[in-house]
């Protein structure tokens, strides 16, 4: 079987490589010189050729003389452009399926080394076809395009706690770690260029700093690729990711610095200076200006709580504006766009629907995923296109230097960093960090945007640049892994984020701000507690739509959480849970403390049996479970899985195995409803044992009905869970008209006449007070689930 | 870096460094802040720690006053509380909260955590029967929650419910519906904070380094 996949899989590929060929060739053939006027023998004749694909004859005169009406015609020409660019990001997408049907081959090669294949592949096809191959990793279309959205994707979804926890150590690796390196490589290359013999006297120190500062410095897209597959502890991948992010601004100015200079020939102190300060600018001035837009952001996502569907569009065109507004000052664009990403997260997402979030979540993930493919395609086609100029000395001695120099500056910097950090690095750690210090395809365009007359070497640096750019991925990338796997690194844990764990952050923040009061000692603590403060009081009350401001972390963690329950709860199918396969079942009564309080035992609860209760909560379950039927059938599973889903999707397959149907229904409705709990409790029940929840609401007509404490913001779902059975017992079928309702189930689904009636439920009892229920309720549109994130602010 | 008393003290110091970890800086940067907060008297009372205006934010300080004259903490096997703590003691708590030293063994390093992690335990459990039961975990809910107006109340007790719920679900697996899980043991806090990295988490830097005025600003 696996065997027909590979065939399959690999006919594939190299069908769609020629296809992609020979499009491109076509297109590459259908210059602006070639018009459809013209029918010069060599583009027509390979029009004639791949006529397949046209399928149509075709016009090629423009003689005055009448002919017959053209029925069918083609015009390449008009639609040139976006029809390969739709072509390229097909093929690039079309590859990513692809590798994923060969298992094994995606196991031991990253993606990133295939792909670059692919491009190669694709490079050599076209200059097989003997046409021109297309400049495409142009570095306008490479830094407008193909950068934002990763970077935006990395900003945006930056794990901020431990981000803000290393900080000093990123910064230091990104900024003295770029220096040096770059310093080194530079000097080094310069001095090995004077050497005699190798005839390579003529580079200059500027020009070879200036490469040296090109090519040290870590690229984002290439860490991302790989280290997204090898699974590596939080605190590697957000040292080695940080510092990536963070070295653009170095990078930036490095670059202007001796790109200037170059042509004057020296650098005084003066400039020195002056780059210093300039460094300062750029790096403060792009986050100041990604902070801006982030906080624009912000702002205008409070009052779209009419507009939902447009919702989305915010956060990317604010994002894409701090970019390009950044670039345009020359400031880092790179810190803006992660500034802005970061800033505007906790308010926006406390603003927009749930929707409008998971389609922002999974546009950049789109996005960044197409564009890192591109990249690396275009990294292969730019091998083979662009001018090499080949020099065994000044190639390998890059290499060389490369490696040195990072290992060098991770080990040097890693000791003088240990003397501050409670964390220490070890040394595997430190291995791990030089040996995924990846070069990419910004060194590339760097060195592309190079002037040709400044820099008469231009082309040996840009061969040397590829020469380490794949040296690093293709050597580095592949052996990481398995070096991770020999080293015993730590890998990342995928844990679930417990309710208790979040109480326990929460006490321990405080706690050890206490401490820190109590010491006297201005720590740490004590300023991450007064940002927080000025936070909940200034910034969340112009920025958070509503009274959602309010909100302590802990409540929203705690409701994300119940929501989550809730939906699993509803695909399930409010199945029932045989007693022997779940391990955990743990219910409310098991905690409540025995002896109830004397004002509910005077309510005379009548004491039912166990079976009894079994079979109310049977009943209540199976007519429950016919509208989770329907419900189910919308939901969708097919999107990316993260963790948190991943457990709660098994839980939710054990749970559908074990369904019953009972029918014994009217005798056991006379039952009066226990006292009333916290509605936690119904749904802690509902979550461990769904027989316990419909236990307490079994209820019928004349029945008392729940007190539920309403004012409170909690899930919504509770109260809707809660009013449905209050108001209706389980007796009737008709409970299918009012579905239980999650947050965004039924809504463009369901919702029958009786919804306008939640609706104004919903209105009359939580207006102010239930906002998260009235974001649903006026978002319309497909369910989708939802997922787990970092909680707001740190 | 002297204290301001006589040379005896010293000899003090030096007793109480080998004893409890901290370096001979640290203890007398420790001791000054104590004479600051005691107004140089020989004992802290909590009136003393309470006046601490910074403290005035903090939603749980009432738990965190209460912790330092918590006899369990002090490293003494009684329970109750004392109402005034010497230097030594004031010393002792402190210790509860020095970082992970570089190259410990793994025993040790557990050592720690349960050093720390039983710290929090005895804040929680504020009747010392060794177990938290719902009463006791609610009431830090809602203190934790306290500076957040009526909402965090109404859902204190739900966001407990759910917590002790978790907890009985991951340690004690199924239960009858008629059986009753007490409370939190030491054991079980110990379990379900296992992922929770707290001997590198609960620490305070000023206690790591030794630093010629108390109040200084960042110690990163």
């Amino acid at each position: 079987m696996s065997l027909s996949f590979l065939e399959r899989g690999l006919l594939l590929l190299v069908m769609l490589i020629f296809l992609e060929g020979t499009v491109l060739t076509l297109g590459a053939a259908s210059s602006p010189d070639i018009s459809a006027q013209d029918n010069t023998g060599g583009g027509h004749d390979r029009r004639d050729d791949h006529r397949g694909i046209a399928g149509s004859h075709e016009q090629t005169n423009y003689t005055y003389t009448k002919k017959a009406f053209p029925v069918l015609s083609l015009d390449y020409h008009h639609i040139q452009v976006p029809f390969e660019i739709s072509l390229w990001v097909l093929l690039a997408s079309l590859m990513k399926l692809g590798f994923h049907l060969i298992p094994r081959l995606s196991g031991i090669v990253p993606e990133s080394c295939l792909l670059i294949v692919v491009g190669l592949l694709v490079g050599g096809l076209i200059k097989l076809a003997g046409e021109e191959v297309p400049p495409v990793l142009d570095s306008n279309l490479f830094f407008l395009c193909l950068l934002p959205p990763i970077i935006l994707d990395a900003g945006y979804f930056l794990p901020i706690r431990p981000f803000m926890e290393n900080i000093g150590t990123i910064l230091m690796f990104a900024v003295v770690g770029t220096l040096w390196n770059a310093f080194f490589v530079g000097g080094l290359l310069y001095a090995v260029c004077q050497i005699e013999g190798t005839y390579l006297s003529q580079v200059e120190l500027l020009p070879c700093l200036l490469f040296g500062s090109i090519i040290s410095a870590v690229d984002p897209v290439a860490v991302l690729a790989v280290f997204e597959e090898i699974h590596i502890n939080e605190l590697l991948h957000i040292l080695v990711f940080g510092e990536s992010l963070l070295n653009d601004a170095v990078t930036v100015v490095l670059y202007h610095l001796f790109e200037e200079y170059s042509g004057a020939g020296e650098v005084t102190p003066m400039d020195v200076v002056l780059g210093v300060i300039c460094f300062l600018i750029v790096s403060l001035g792009g986050i100041a200006v990604g902070a801006i837009y982030g906080i624009l952001a912000a702002f205008t996502s409070r009052f779209t709580s009419h507009t939902r569907v447009i919702e989305p569009l915010f956060v990317f065109v604010y994002s894409y504006m701090a970019y390009l507004s950044a670039e345009m000052f020359h400031l880092s664009g790179i810190m803006a766009l992660i500034a802005c990403g970061a800033v505007m997260r906790p308010y926006v997402e406390a603003n927009i629907s749930h929707k409008s979030h998971t389609t922002v979540k999974y546009f950049l993930k789109m996005w960044s995923s197409v564009s890192e493919t591109l990249i690396f395609i275009f990294l292969g086609v730019a091998t083979v296109a662009g001018p090499h100029a080949w020099n065994w000395t000044f190639v390998s001695v890059t290499v060389i230097l490369c490696l040195v120099s990072r290992v060098i500056g991770v080990v040097g910097l890693t000791f003088i960093i240990n003397k501050f950090r409670i964390v220490k690095l070890t040394t595997k750690d430190q291995f791990i960090v030089a040996y995924g210090g990846l070069r990419g395809a910004i060194a590339f365009s760097l060195g592309y945007l190079l002037n040709k007359d400044h820099f008469p070497m231009r082309t040996m640096f840009l061969t040397a640049i590829i020469t380490e750019i794949f040296f690093t991925v293709f050597v580095q990338g592949m052996t990481i892994k398995p070096l991770v796997d020999l080293l015993a690194v730590k890998k990342k844990q995928e844990a679930k984020r417990s309710i208790n764990e979040e109480i326990h952050t929460q006490f321990l923040d405080h706690l050890l701000t206490g401490i820190e009061d109590i010491c006297g000692h201005y720590g740490h603590h004590h300023w991450k507690d007064k940002l927080n403060r000025f936070n909940k009081k200034y910034i969340k009350k112009c920025l958070i739509a509503g009274e959602r401001y309010k909100e302590p972390q802990l409540i929203a963690f705690y409701h994300k959480m119940e929501f989550k329950q809730a939906i699993e709860l509803v695909e399930s199918g409010g199945g029932v849970k045989l007693p022997s396969a779940m391990p955990s079942q743990v219910s409310m009564q098991n905690i409540q403390p025995k002896k109830l309080p004397p004002a509910v035992a005077e309510r005379a609860l009548p004491q039912f049996t166990k079976g009894r209760e079994e079979e109310i909560r049977k009943i209540l379950r199976s007519n429950l479970q016919k509208t989770r039927q329907r419900l189910r059938s919308y939901n969708r599973h097919t999107l990316v899985a993260d963790p948190f889903e991943d457990g709660w999707n098994d839980f939710l397959l054990k749970k559908q195995r074990m369904i019953e149907l009972e029918k014994k229904m009217s005798n056991y409705l006379t039952v009066p409803a226990a006292p009333p709990d916290s509605p936690t409790m119904c749904r802690a029940r509902l979550a461990s044992d769904p027989n316990a929840f419909y236990n307490i609401k079994a209820s019928s007509e004349g029945v008392p009905t729940i007190q539920v404490d309403l004012a409170s913001p909690q899930s919504p779902d509770s109260v809707n869970m809660l009013n449905e059975f209050s108001k209706r017992g389980a007796k009737d079928q008709g409970l299918g008209q009012r579905e239980v309702a999650t947050r965004d189930e039924d809504q463009g689904l369901m919702m029958k006449p009786s919804s306008a009636g939640k609706e104004e439920k919903g209105e009359e009892e939580g207006g102010n007070k239930n906002p998260g229920l009235m974001r649903c309720l006026s978002d319309p549109g497909p369910s989708n689930e939802d997922e787990e994130d970092e909680p707001f602010l740190p | 870096m002297g204290a301001s008393q006589s040379a005896g003290t010293e000899h003090e110091f030096q007793d109480l460094a080998d004893r409890t970890g901290f370096s001979l800086e640290q203890i007398g940067n420790i001791n000054k802040r104590f004479r600051q907060l005691s107004n140089n008297e020989e004992t802290l009372s909590r009136e003393d720690l309470a006046s601490i205006p910074a403290l005035d934010n903090n939603p749980i300080r009432a738990q965190i006053i209460n912790a330092f004259f918590d006899k369990r903490n002090l490293h003494q096997n009684e329970t109750g509380t004392v109402q005034e703590i010497g230097f030594e003691e004031f010393l002792m708590v402190m210790t509860h909260f020095r970082p992970a030293a570089m190259g410990i063994t793994e025993e040790e390093r557990e050592n720690l955590r349960r050093d720390k992690l039983r710290f929090l335990f005895n804040m929680h459990d504020t009747d010392s029967d060794g177990t938290i039961n719902l009463e006791e975990y609610r009431r830090v809910v809602e203190e934790l929650l306290s500076k957040a107006g009526t909402i965090g109340q109404e859902t204190a007790k739900a966001i407990a419910d759910a917590a002790m719920l978790e907890v009985a679900s991951t340690t004690r697996g199924k239960m009858e519906p008629d059986e009753f899980y007490e409370g939190i043991t030491f054991e079980n806090f110990l379990q379900i904070l296992n992922t929770f990295d707290i001997e590198t988490r609960m620490h305070v830097r000023f206690l790591h380094m030794d630093t010629a005025t108390l109040r200084c600003g960042k110690s990163k």
